[in-house]
């Protein structure tokens, strides 16, 4: 498990991280989300050691990050960059050897990666010569290649193709599957969406939310349901206990304090006729994020 | 916080490469980028040829000086035998001489004649010829109290050579040093370069791989000069100059670490490769000057001296005085000490603005914070 623990940053006079605490747990998809300049490029690179903190820590199992285990890192940086006119499989190989792999284990990994990336054919082409999507999936095979035991990625979909998407997604939940904590940011909320377990929330350098995809969403605002029945809904309002956010004829969103509430609604509308479906309505993350940023 | 559900983490299969495993790696790689790039190997080839072709055809020069030739007549072929650094053209008589001389076939004719000991006038077109007359004249035997060690030609030649060389290899592998620090920056490849490895380790790769270029073609131009020397037989002058080649490239060595390490830690101060230029202009400077102290001031006791203890122009001004003779035994080796205290100093402040600057993109980035610990 991965744990960040009271990390402070300035630049110059400007704090941008304030005392930013989460965790990372083992097999668990952790989602990073953030406006642009919220601090999450800052909080990965404080992750991988490449900034150093004012203050805070960053622990793995509860002992302090050292440089040894940071190898063991993936890290895929929010600006890309290979050398562009090293050829794409010696990059790799190169990549993986300054983690300590041996130059035999470094190639078999390289060429494994490249193949299941789509860019087996690619592999003695130089990184200039491939397009942007493609030195994209390179710089992905980039951050793999050294069989990471813990996966830190900054946009990883960013400027994907939606094939490609799918690959990179297959990928990370493999990982994750084997046991290795994932944290990785995106602005792309569907995905985020379909393949976090976890989520955590930076506006402004500060943790605004930060635990379960499905527990945010239940703890978010008071629930929410929706009942569907034939004709008229305005009775709803009548029932103690229940705000209606909207309401017409066949159906109506409302919110309930209790759980008592939102079944009393419920029994109304079972004595008043057929239920077609009434069930909790869960606020999507767009807009999770939306008020809890704004 | 409890860690107990953790799955129990084994250390990586692969241990951690050392720090001097890293730098190979590194080393290697900035030497393969070289070797793999055109430009690159056709400026290498021009500057061996260049240095070949100078020592040949300075052999071929001297080795067949072009006489200055003369008509002779009669009696005066005798005389003109007798010395050997005319080439005698026979003519008919004096009138042919003449026209010869006004031909411009031979630069002056000697015929029979004239009231001196010799008994020869020189016929010549517009001036008197000195060097003829310098061949035929009778001089005095010379006791020099204080013999100059070299001649003069030969120690500008020598200088030009250490000079030239000196600066073109620190400017080439300098600029190709600042150019691979500012395109890792500007690639953004640095950063998960720094995510693996230290920047000193980065650096001191990148320094490694160069110097190791840099000296490999000094090497290569002092063996082919050599060997040119020797096949051309001017083995006396290989002999003069060889003890200071051996010292040129002892203090090259050394000395092109430091300009390298300058070379590094100012271009991580700006991002673009535009702004390499004027961004190691300064270091730029430091490899001019002594390029140009030398030509002006290789006759010069003084300012030689003093540039053989400066490290930035010892590489220079130290082999310079041990050809000329001027240095002491333990004068190179107490400026090899300071250079080499210097190249230390210089490289742990240049680790620092490295790593200080290396992850600041946009704006050059001020001296003074990336001096800051």
């Amino acid at each position: 498990m991965l744990e960040i623990r009271g990390v402070n940053k300035h630049y110059g006079s400007r704090q941008v991280l304030k005392d930013v605490s989460f965790t990372v747990g083992d097999a668990r998809m952790t989602g990073f989300v953030g406006g642009n300049g919220a601090g999450k490029t800052t909080t990965m690179r404080i992750i991988l050691g490449v900034l150093s903190a004012d203050s805070g820590t960053v622990l793995l199992d509860g002992q302090p990050l050292t440089a040894g285990d940071r190898r063991r890192f993936g890290y895929m940086p929010e600006e890309r960059g290979l050398y562009p006119k090293m050829k794409v499989a010696e990059h790799l190989v190169y990549l993986a050897r300054l983690h300590g792999l041996p130059t035999a284990s470094a190639k078999a990994n390289a060429d494994a990666l490249l193949e299941r990336l789509g860019l087996g054919e690619r592999a003695g082409d130089t990184v200039q010569s491939l397009s942007l999507g493609n030195q994209q999936r390179a710089q992905i095979a980039a951050a793999l290649v050294h069989d990471p035991e813990f996966l830190v990625l900054d946009e990883p979909f960013s400027g994907l193709d939606p094939m490609a998407v799918e690959v990179v997604l297959n990928v990370l939940r493999d990982y994750a599957a084997g046991g290795a904590p994932v944290l990785f940011s995106s602005h792309q909320l569907d995905i985020v969406e379909r393949l976090c377990d976890d989520l955590v929330i930076i506006a402004d350098g500060e943790i605004r939310a930060n635990g379960s995809r499905e527990g945010l969403r239940d703890d978010f605002g008071a629930p929410r349901f929706e009942i569907g029945v034939p004709g008229d809904t305005d009775w709803v309002r009548e029932v103690p206990g229940v705000a209606v956010v909207s309401s017409s004829a066949g159906s109506a969103v409302f919110e309930a304090e209790t759980d008592a509430a939102s079944q009393a609604v419920l029994q109304q509308a079972l004595a008043r006729g057929p239920v077609h479906s009434f069930g909790r309505q869960r606020p999507s993350l767009a807009t999770i994020f939306k008020e809890i940023v704004t | 916080m409890s860690t107990s559900d953790s799955p129990v983490r084994t250390t990586s299969p692969y241990p951690a490469p050392s720090f001097a495993e890293s730098v190979r790696l590194i080393a290697v790689r900035e030497i393969m980028a070289r070797i793999r790039s055109k430009v690159f190997l056709v400026s290498t080839g021009i500057l061996l040829v260049a240095a070949v072709a100078s020592v040949v055809i300075g052999g071929l020069v001297s080795a067949h000086p072009s006489l200055p030739k003369v008509a002779v007549v009669g009696s005066a072929a005798q005389l003109v035998d007798q010395a050997t650094a005319l080439e005698a053209v026979p003519a008919d008589d004096t009138d042919a001489a003449e026209q010869l001389v006004r031909d411009g076939t031979v630069d002056a004719a000697v015929v029979p004649g004239g009231d001196t000991l010799l008994g020869v006038t020189v016929i010549a077109k517009d001036s008197p010829p000195s060097d003829v007359l310098g061949a035929l004249s009778v001089t005095p035997p010379v006791t020099l109290l204080d013999p100059p060690q070299q001649n003069g030609f030969l120690v500008y030649l020598v200088a030009l050579g250490f000079g030239l060389v000196f600066f073109m290899s620190a400017m080439t592998f300098g600029s190709t040093i600042a150019q691979s620090v500012v395109e890792e920056k500007q690639t953004r490849v640095v950063e998960i370069l720094l995510s693996t490895i230290s920047a000193r380790a980065l650096l001191t790769g990148k320094v490694a791989g160069n110097s190791i270029m840099a000296f490999g073609q000094i090497v290569l131009i002092g063996l082919l000069v050599s060997l040119g020397m020797a096949v051309t037989g001017q083995h006396t002058l290989l002999g003069d100059v060889g003890p200071s080649i051996i010292w040129f490239a002892v203090f090259f060595a050394i000395g092109f670490v430091l300009l390298a390490a300058l070379y590094a830690a100012t271009a991580s101060l700006v991002s673009r490769q535009e702004d390499v230029g004027s961004a190691t202009s300064p270091v730029m400077l430091l490899v001019m000057i002594p390029y140009f102290l030398v030509i002006f001031f290789n006759d010069n006791d003084f300012v030689l001296a003093i540039m053989s203890y400066i490290p930035f122009s010892a590489p220079v001004g130290m082999p310079m005085r041990v050809f000329l003779g001027s240095a002491a035994w333990w004068e190179p080796l107490v400026s090899l000490a300071i250079l080499l205290a210097t190249t230390l100093a210089v490289i742990l402040l240049g680790a620092r603005v490295y790593s200080n600057s290396l992850l600041r993109m946009g704006a050059k980035v001020p001296l003074k914070e990336a001096l800051r610990a």
